[in-house]
């Protein structure tokens, strides 16, 4: 087996060194009952190039993004990434390293953090980031969990405009962890009143920008409501790349900022892993679940980093932490700081730019289509449309034209046939503008 | 192996530079400044196109000050982070003994599947029509998971172990809810547990019970039974234990808690150490996460992504949390919402769970089988147990042999010496290897946890034996001005963690203007 090095004969002789007769002495604790005589019932060692032909089989079953004109979004965009990126986070010495609790041998794991962490409190105008979170909905449901400790409250106040993934995710934590939680409905006209409801019990409202629909607010009313009544905003942005043109969350007034950075140097996997973003304002970093890195000296003096501020951490306060959180996301951050070290300033403004450009674009012809009204009075890189026939259906037929057209509304809320006739549709800078034209072209004949 | 060629092999206490470079680098030591003090404006490592022009749709909140980010040509890039990169210790590089956490190989072909495009340029919301091989693969991954651990279902989406640790005690309040049973809150958990068990136990609302250990590094069975009673909801036990041992009563203990009433969560971040010779089912656990970048080598990453699947019994299998696979006639399908079901546990992650990790995790074990899962538990456990044979007349040993795949010791071979648990692991950095887990489980004083996994050839293992005996000779010969100065052939020596706390600075900032700039 190539990957285990022991010769039959090295292992008799270091079980002679143990003065073990054989392995099985050494599992002698293990309960008879428990013992397996022989192999479990599945196959046995394979080679490379055998595996490499059952893995790339399944992969063969799917059709990818790329192979077909993509209009998905919904809380995972399809970007292009350099190619550096993939090339440096596959460096073993990233790879293959561990949580950098021995800051001596991990600088370099340390100090991208720091990098990582301002980069985080830059886009999103917040004072302080953590070292990243699972996901975006992981990382919103922590956020929760924050704003309860900070406000010695237990309830939470959703936006209908949150991406329902995220709502339900809050939701779990909030039923099995003792807070409760009071959702708007989900309304594509994007008016609600949620600075009503926010009331003594509340510990947060969170809210989303832009909406799962597309919509772009300004939550600075809503903020100062929110603080107003002693609770904090929550700020949560999917599409990390809206950040670049959007006026951040930090400079509307958010307390907390929740984002899924899959965006920005990572590829769509499927749904995982991603990157959750989190960053809040200086005076409740105390109080922020996920590792922390800061800046030090050594003992010569010379700058360097350290996780730190680990007396909130599980393996530190065990039932008394602020989050169970150990492994975050740390690949995956890595990806993000060097895809947004490539951008910089100029690239990540422009990136942001042509994504607006190409939804623009795209807006103006699908909402040519006979039929088809956009729904939205402003957006970022994804809108809604509302067919004239149930959304599911418009997409499963435009497969077989080569387009994955959207995200239909039904598939994130099933129960609301309200929503059944509406569409998610995002556009990239992957997008070309025959890809869009292939789109309104085939969304005609479909409908 | 003389390792001591061209440097002082005992260095005194003496600060390290005696080398002064005009550069500030000390050859292949370089010294990295942060990417926002290289930066320039107008200088990036992307070339886009101008955007079309367009009239925009912004609602006027467009972005009205520059976000401050720094710009660098892909040169620069590469180089910042190879520069970076090469500040890290990596199992690449070197025996990573760090106890618990199960630094193995991390194939590469691993990443290769990872990254076709058929899996990884896929996106969650894409028609289940057009991801049927994927959805096959969780299945497969699903069923090698049953499989090895006996077990009848298993929920693939949480995102590393304490997020697997969430799932499987929220499973356990539901079902202990649906029983009416809602007055059963009490967990208990053995003090030499994972820092992630209380606080676990502590987020889903339970309160935490501790069971001592007894003098062999066990839970205490008298202790354990006489903590039953109407009120405990479950025991939560890592096993093998964090003492590196299996613990032998396991199946007495599992049988007196089920007699009243209580749940089995398993911690398995060391399932390593018998996937292929014991299945968990067996020993009568209801829950149990895998750690996916544990026991099958998805990498750590410097600190994630994880994976934490989690393998339930009958009893907790109504639990799983949304979503998951089905296999029916038209072929795959994800069960994404309650679909009439009572009480689904709810959804725990954004989409399906670590697809990236799922892929990794298959490949290694199509690659290792049936069979060479089972020699890798056995080579972890004759690693582990061949360094305690070799060292346990100059370190102390916690409790007797054998152990599973870790062997854990004590400070008292250091006991007037000195020198410190963390002197001893700082020392053993400049020796070239990664210092073993220290000061855990908290059950043994000054505890030292190595885990050197099956990875390792004898010969390393070896070398590593070679240096850990050299420095406890040296402690106990009284060098211990050398091992309070220790490390000292790293690019940092160590690092002022109190200053970190005390007055954290957590992001970069531009450098206030001196007065002068600014008149």
């Amino acid at each position: 087996m190539r990957y285990l090095p022991h010769t039959a004969q090295d292992r008799r002789e270091m079980l002679a060194a143990i003065g073990a007769a054989s392995v099985d002495d050494l599992y002698r604790d293990v309960p008879h009952s428990a013992r397996l005589g022989g192999l479990v019932d599945l196959p046995r060692h394979q080679g490379e190039l055998a595996v490499e032909r059952d893995i790339a089989g399944l992969a063969a079953k799917n059709r990818p993004a790329g192979s077909m004109a993509s209009f998905l979004g919904g809380g995972a965009y399809r970007h292009h990434v350099p190619s550096s990126v993939d090339h440096l986070i596959q460096r073993g010495e990233f790879l293959t390293s561990y949580t950098p609790y021995q800051p001596e041998v991990t600088q370099g794991t340390l100090q991208m953090l720091f990098e990582f962490q301002t980069q985080v409190a830059l886009i999103s105008g917040m004072d302080v980031a953590n070292a990243s979170m699972y996901d975006g909905a992981t990382g919103a449901a922590e956020a929760v969990l924050m704003a309860n400790r900070v406000t010695k409250r237990a309830k939470a106040l959703l936006s209908g405009g949150l991406h329902p993934h995220y709502r339900e995710v809050i939701e779990t934590y909030g039923r099995w962890s003792g807070f409760s939680v009071k959702a708007a409905a989900a309304d594509v006209s994007g008016v609600e009143d949620l600075a009503s409801r926010i009331d003594a019990e509340t510990s947060c409202v969170v809210v989303q920008n832009p909406s799962i629909f597309g919509r772009i607010h300004d939550y600075a009313a809503l903020a100062a409501a929110a603080q107003n009544a002693g609770a904090l905003l929550v700020v949560v942005v999917t599409e990390a790349v809206s950040l670049g043109l959007l006026k951040p969350p930090g400079e509307m007034g958010a307390d907390i900022f929740v984002g899924e950075g899959q965006s920005i140097g990572n590829a769509l996997n499927f749904g995982g892993p991603y990157v959750g973003l989190f960053a809040t304002r200086d005076k409740y970093v105390r109080q922020m679940p996920g590792r922390l890195t800061g800046e030090t000296v050594d003992a010569d003096g010379r700058r360097g980093w350290v996780l730190t501020l680990s007396t909130r951490e599980q393996h530190i306060r065990r039932e008394k932490a602020t989050s169970n959180i150990c492994t975050n996301s740390g690949l995956c951050a890595l990806a993000f700081c060097i895809h947004l070290s490539l951008l910089g300033e100029d690239g990540f403004t422009r990136l942001a730019q042509i994504n607006h450009a190409h939804a623009v674009q795209l807006a103006e012809k699908l909402g040519g289509v006979k039929g088809v009204s956009l729904v939205n009075d402003s957006f970022f890189n994804e809108f809604t449309l509302k067919l004239p026939k149930p959304a599911s259906e418009v997409v499963e037929r435009l497969v077989d034209k080569g387009v994955l057209a959207g995200v239909p509304a039904s598939r994130l809320w099933p129960d609301q046939p309200d929503l059944a006739n509406h569409l998610i549709v995002a556009a990239t800078e992957t997008n070309t503008e025959a890809e869009m034209d292939l789109f309104a072209r085939s969304l005609a004949e479909v409908l | 192996m003389d390792k001591s060629q061209g440097r002082t092999a005992r260095p005194d206490a003496a600060p390290a530079a005696e080398i002064v470079t005009a550069s500030g680098h000390r050859g292949l030591q370089t010294e990295e400044k942060l990417i926002f003090e290289q930066g320039e404006p107008g200088r990036t490592g992307v070339d886009l196109p101008a955007p079309p022009k367009v009239a925009d749709r912004l609602n006027g909140l467009k972005r009205q000050r520059p976000v401050g980010l720094p710009g660098l040509s892909e040169p620069q890039v590469i180089r910042h982070f190879t520069r970076l990169s090469q500040k890290n210790y990596a199992i690449d590089s070197g025996l990573y003994p760090l106890g618990s956490c199960t630094m193995k190989h991390n194939p590469r072909l691993n990443e290769k599947m990872a990254r076709l495009p058929g899996l990884a340029d896929i996106h969650p919301l894409q028609p289940v029509s057009t991801v049927q091989g994927a959805l096959e693969l969780m299945d497969r991954l699903a069923h090698w998971l049953k499989t090895l651990t006996g077990m009848p279902a298993v929920a693939l989406t949480p995102g590393a172990g304490a997020h697997g640790e969430f799932c499987g005690m929220v499973a356990i309040r539901a079902a202990l809810d649906a029983k009416g049973q809602q007055s059963r809150k009490r967990v208990l958990v053995p003090e030499s547990a994972h820092g992630t068990n209380p606080a676990t136990a502590a987020a889903c609302g339970f309160t935490v019970d501790a069971i001592p250990a007894d003098d062999r590094g066990r839970v205490d069975l008298a202790a354990f039974k006489a903590k039953l009673g109407p009120d405990v909801a479950a025991i939560m036990l890592t096993n093998p234990n964090t003492c590196g041992l299996f613990e032998p009563d396991i199946v007495t203990i599992a049988k007196a808690l089920h007699e009243a009433g209580g749940y089995f969560y398993c911690d398995g971040a060391n399932f390593n150490a018998i996937a292929g010779r014991v299945r968990p089912a067996d020993l009568g656990i209801d829950a149990m996460h895998i750690n996916l970048h544990k026991t099958f080598s998805t990498p750590h990453g410097g600190g994630g992504p994880g994976s934490g699947p989690v393998v339930f019994s009958e009893a907790l299998a109504p639990y799983v949390p949304l979503p998951y696979v089905v296999h029916g006639k038209d072929g795959f399908r994800l069960v994404e919402g309650r679909e009439g079901k009572a009480e689904p546990l709810g959804r725990l992650k954004t989409f399906h769970g670590q697809m990236g990790m799922f892929v990794r995790a298959l490949t290694y074990m199509l690659s290792h089988g049936a069979d060479g899962i089972r020699q890798a538990s056995e080579d972890a456990v004759l690693n582990a147990n061949y360094l305690l044979a070799r060292l346990k007349d100059v370190m102390s040993p916690a409790f007797d042999g054998p152990c599973m795949h870790e062997c854990l010791f004590d400070d008292s071979f250091l006991k007037d010496t000195g020198v410190s648990t963390l002197d001893f692991a700082k020392a053993l950095i400049d020796e070239g290897f990664h210092p073993m887990t220290m000061y855990f489980p908290l059950v043994v004083h000054g505890a030292l946890l190595i885990e050197p996994t099956e990875s390792e050839t004898r010969a390393s293992l070896d070398e590593f034996v070679g240096s850990l005996r050299s420095l406890a000779t040296r402690a106990k010969q009284g060098e211990a001005a050398s091992f309070h100065a220790a490390p000292r052939l790293t690019p940092r020596r160590r690092l002022d963690e109190t200053r970190a706390a005390r007055q954290p600075v957590l992001r970069w900032k531009p450098a206030a203007p001196t007065r002068q700039a600014a008149e």
